[in-house]
């Protein structure tokens, strides 16, 4: 397809406001005045057939089968879109009196409550972005908490070797060290190595749990007590809070602090890479460390509080990703909790169904019955015998219309896949995945040269990433 | 409201092939002493109807801009935004989609990121450009931190005169890298060249907000001088509106820009989800925070569009990323470039001139007026700050009664400015708004 650069020609543009004259030299020095601006211009049909035509390149949840592990890519309710396009929430302005904001701000008060309840927290921010920047807010608190007791010693995050990436990339960014500590032969976190590692220099453990495997950690209780032992924090990385609504919370495991991912858990939609949400909820004795502001209800009556002595201090302008909270609110209003608790029973019961249907064509690393997700690696003699990898089914699938499981995460699974069916999903869809998947395993020993070179059926076939750093392109002037 | 589609004899059938008796049993390895034995309190599920009434009665009672009229600014704005925006963002395989992990069947998003980062390459006037950070004052702390892995010196300088909601986030992540934030005073709202000689020693970088905060121009050619002879980098901040008429960061000298695109057809909407951007000098490339998309081709020599240069990403170097994001403001960059687009250079221009022309209009008849007074001299655009003989609040008040929206009380961000306040124009104020403006602020008794 052409760029929008290509498709330029001067004089195609479309008049979208008033085309009164303003002499900018009565306003501004001349100097300051900019002559050139090469930005392309196309007629308004141009523009749509070009954004519509982009839009037909794209796979979304609408388009199919979205099994990416660690993401939740469940169903996004239109109703959402509708919700946080009225007008009372979509034209607030974030500086307008809070008189003039009150539905904002109790929307707002309201999802702080649920989701404290949901999670087994008592206070709860609304302004981190995006889950990675939630895990950042959620360990500068940890600092702050330290600093506050006059800890200075506490330079350690614990972080297993199943992490997401984020999770030791934000401990640098807060300043701290960052340990490892493996996992055991079930999956869990390795509680001997945990134990000799924590120490007066511990200032938070994170977490995940279910973790990066899809498995519940069972001996999380035991866990906490360590850390919190050594007098460190722990932290609840919510990416995986899909499988356990309802049923378990983090509070309740020992958790201090947690983030949630809305974009995730809460059926927002991932926006080809954002806006996310998320929101950070925290114990009582970590209240007053909370970005500000929060939203408190006094009598019915809303405000913006700026009032938390320790708070970290903004991560952001304004209150957060109001639009995204408004989706997750009208989500969590039309399921109610006992309609959490059953996305959390059939996130788990898709997962078992669809391992269950391909574990006799996949090796399964742990035996384990999986939460909302799993992972399994292709057989050895595939991998090893027909060079057939993990990354050509992967690209194979596509040919029959499905995204791919995450790929070659978590780290510590040579080969692995990880499958996350979620909640929304028929077992009519569930069957024809797994019968997928199962028919490109024995296509891999039949023909190993289609799969490894797979797709075959998209608008580009495998690009070479090699050269997108060898020779870089990263971006297009009008012109040439 | 459910969207779990199983039947009863779904679920009969699932359970009989995993080989379990019942939904529980797979819950089995939770131990009891962090099970949840109570149903969660929240009020009961709704069918979609009564959520639709629920949601629609609280946005209701909120004073939203199009009954009212704005004049409210310093970061966010009530622009103009074409209908094929909105109709383009709802294409659901758009939205649907998650960060194009596989590019073969992302195209669509990756090549709209490719003509985003071309956009602000080339607004901005610098050689490369990244995919979106969260926001405006996130991508001022994200510069802030790529100077100081650059030069690996451990003081920032800002100006105070850049947005105090920047500042703020920025002091919060200097904390966790253990920086230290230095500011440069206001001189009649501006930043100063003489000040940047005593902060900036030992310094990565040096802040500036231009237009300011406050709607001044700051005199940046001084500023990126008096920088560079410290061996610190200029971050330029600036809304992509205001670089369709003013010479642009790239041009008077800076190493990065950072900003708020928000401006850029993307809806006020309580301050979120906006869209932070990123361009810089081609020596910083893999300094970068975020997402880069680059063209490549396949095996047949078609062309295409892949994330790259991922070897700075957490996904890869875990802790020794240059930031931990990932997820970031993707349909929003995908906003603006449809926005950008469809304005095109003169839709753009006019946009900010019509803004600039409305802010002047609005600051000449200011000195018709009781109550209030131009609070700094020199040339301004977008916003006009005031100094009160009145209170705000007797302002704010009397505007609300008169359906508008403002001003900002600029006494809360800066305590040496009591009775501050400014306001904001944009090419959606009519020339007939403005003049009513004038009337209301006349009327407030000083």
């Amino acid at each position: 397809m052409k760029t929008i650069f290509e498709e330029h020609e001067a004089g195609r543009g479309t008049e979208y406001l008033p085309s009164r004259k303003v002499d900018l030299g009565a306003y501004l020095p001349a100097g300051e005045i900019r002559s050139e601006l090469a930005l392309p211009e196309l007629s308004e049909v141009q523009a749509v057939r070009h954004f519509t035509g982009l839009s037909r390149r794209n796979y979304g949840v609408d388009t199919g089968f979205y099994p990416l592990g660690s993401c939740t890519m469940k169903y996004n309710p239109k109703i959402n879109e509708d919700t946080a396009r009225l007008p009372g929430f979509a034209q607030l302005h974030p500086y307008q009196p809070e008189e003039t904001v009150q539905g904002a701000l109790q929307m707002m008060w309201e999802l702080q409550r649920d989701l404290g309840e949901i999670t087994g927290m008592d206070a709860v921010s609304l302004q981190p972005a995006a889950g990675a920047h939630g895990e950042l807010t959620g360990i500068l608190i940890v600092r702050a908490y330290h600093e506050s007791r006059r800890d200075a010693g506490r330079t350690q995050v614990i972080v297993p070797d199943s992490a997401h990436g984020t999770n030791p990339a934000t401990a640098a960014m807060a300043g701290f060290e960052v340990v490892h500590v493996p996992s055991d032969e079930r999956g869990g976190v390795d509680v001997d190595a945990l134990r000799q590692l924590a120490s007066e220099k511990t200032a938070a453990l994170m977490l995940t749990n279910p973790n990066t495997l899809g498995v519940f950690d069972e001996r999380i209780t035991e866990i906490a007590e360590i850390i919190h032992a050594a007098g460190g924090l722990l932290y609840y990385d919510g990416a995986n809070l899909n499988a356990v609504l309802g049923h378990s919370r983090p509070g309740d495991m020992g958790f201090d602090i947690v983030h949630l991912n809305l974009h995730k858990t809460f059926s927002t939609p991932h926006g080809g890479g954002g806006p996310g949400a998320g929101p950070v909820g925290v114990k009582a004795h970590l209240r007053d460390f909370l970005p500000m502001p929060i939203v408190t209800n006094e009598n019915g009556h809303f405000h913006l509080s700026y009032d938390l002595k320790n708070s970290i201090g903004q991560m952001r302008s304004f209150y957060g990703n109001f639009g995204v909270l408004v989706r997750a609110y009208t989500y969590i209003r039309a399921l109610g909790g006992e309609g959490l608790r059953e996305v959390a029973d059939d996130a788990v019961l898709n997962a078992n169904y669809v391992l269950s249907l391909i574990k006799d064509h996949f090796d399964v690393p742990f035996d384990r019955i999986p939460k909302h997700e799993f992972v399994v690696a292709p057989p050895e003699d595939l991998v090893r015998q027909q060079g057939v990898k993990t990354l050509d089914i992967a690209k194979r699938l596509l040919d029959f219309d499905y995204h791919p499981p995450t790929v070659y995460f978590p780290l510590i699974v040579h080969e692995a896949m990880m499958i996350e069916p979620t909640e929304t999903e028929t077992k009519e869809t569930l069957k024809g995945f797994a019968d997928t998947l199962n028919r490109i395993v024995d296509e891999g020993r039949e023909n190993p040269e289609y799969v490894k070179t797979a797709p075959h059926n998209t608008v580009v076939g495998r690009l070479d990433e090699a050269r997108a750093v060898k020779e870089p392109k990263l971006l297009e002037r009008l012109g040439g | 409201m459910r969207f779990t589609p199983h039947t009863e004899e779904d679920r009969r059938e699932m359970l009989r092939q995993i080989g379990a008796s019942s939904v529980d049993e797979l819950f089995s390895d939770l131990p009891a002493a962090v099970r949840l034995d109570r149903p969660l309190n929240l009020p009961d599920g709704l069918p979609e109807s009564e959520v639709a009434r629920l949601l629609s009665s609280l946005a209701a009672r909120d004073f939203d801009m199009g009954k009212y009229v704005s004049f409210l600014g310093g970061g966010a704005y009530d622009r103009y935004v074409p209908s094929v925006v909105g109709e383009m963002l709802r294409r659901s395989e758009f939205y649907t989609a998650y960060t194009p992990y596989q590019p073969e069947i992302s195209q669509g998003t990756l090549q709209a990121i490719f003509e985003f980062q071309s956009l602000i390459a080339a607004l901005t006037g610098l050689d490369i450009a990244q995919a979106s950070l969260y926001d405006g004052a996130t991508a001022v702390a994200e510069a802030a931190m790529l100077a100081w892995g650059q030069t690996g010196r451990e003081r920032i300088v800002v100006a105070r005169s850049v947005d105090p909601q920047y500042r703020a986030v920025l002091r919060t992540y200097a904390h966790g890298r253990g920086l230290e934030v230095v500011e440069l005073p206001l001189r009649d709202g501006r930043a100063a060249a003489e000040d940047i000689a005593g902060a900036a020693e030992g310094a990565a970088c040096v802040i500036v907000q231009h237009p300011n905060f406050f709607g001044l121009l700051e005199d940046v050619d001084s500023l990126v001088k008096a920088t560079h002879d410290k061996g610190a980098l200029y971050i330029a901040v600036a809304d992509p509106i205001s670089l369709a008429v003013l010479r642009p960061p790239g041009a008077y000298g800076a190493d990065v820009a950072v900003g708020e695109a928000q401006g850029l057809g993307i809806a006020a909407s309580f301050g979120g989800p906006y869209l932070g951007f990123m361009a810089a000098r081609q020596t910083y490339l893999r300094r970068l925070p975020g997402r880069i998309v680059g063209e490549t081709a396949d095996k047949d020599g078609n062309r295409g569009y892949v994330l790259t240069f991922q070897t700075r990403e957490q996904h890869i170097r875990r802790e020794k990323a240059t930031s931990n994001i990932c997820t970031n403001q993707g349909l929003m960059a995908l906003a603006a470039t449809i926005y950008t687009t469809l304005l095109g250079p003169d839709g753009l221009r006019q946009a900010a001139s019509l803004s600039i022309e409305g802010a002047h209009r609005l600051g000449d008849g200011i000195g018709g007026t009781q109550g209030v007074d131009l609070a700094f001299s020199g040339p301004y655009a977008f916003e006009v700050a005031l100094r009160g003989k009145a209170s705000v609040k007797d302002v704010q008040a009397a505007m609300l009664k008169a359906g508008m929206l403002g001003p900002l009380d600029l006494e809360r961000f800066y305590p040496e400015l009591p009775g501050h306040m400014l306001l904001s124009v944009t090419e959606k104020r009519t020339t007939e708004e403005i003049a009513k403006l004038l009337d209301v602020l006349q009327g407030v008794e000083a």
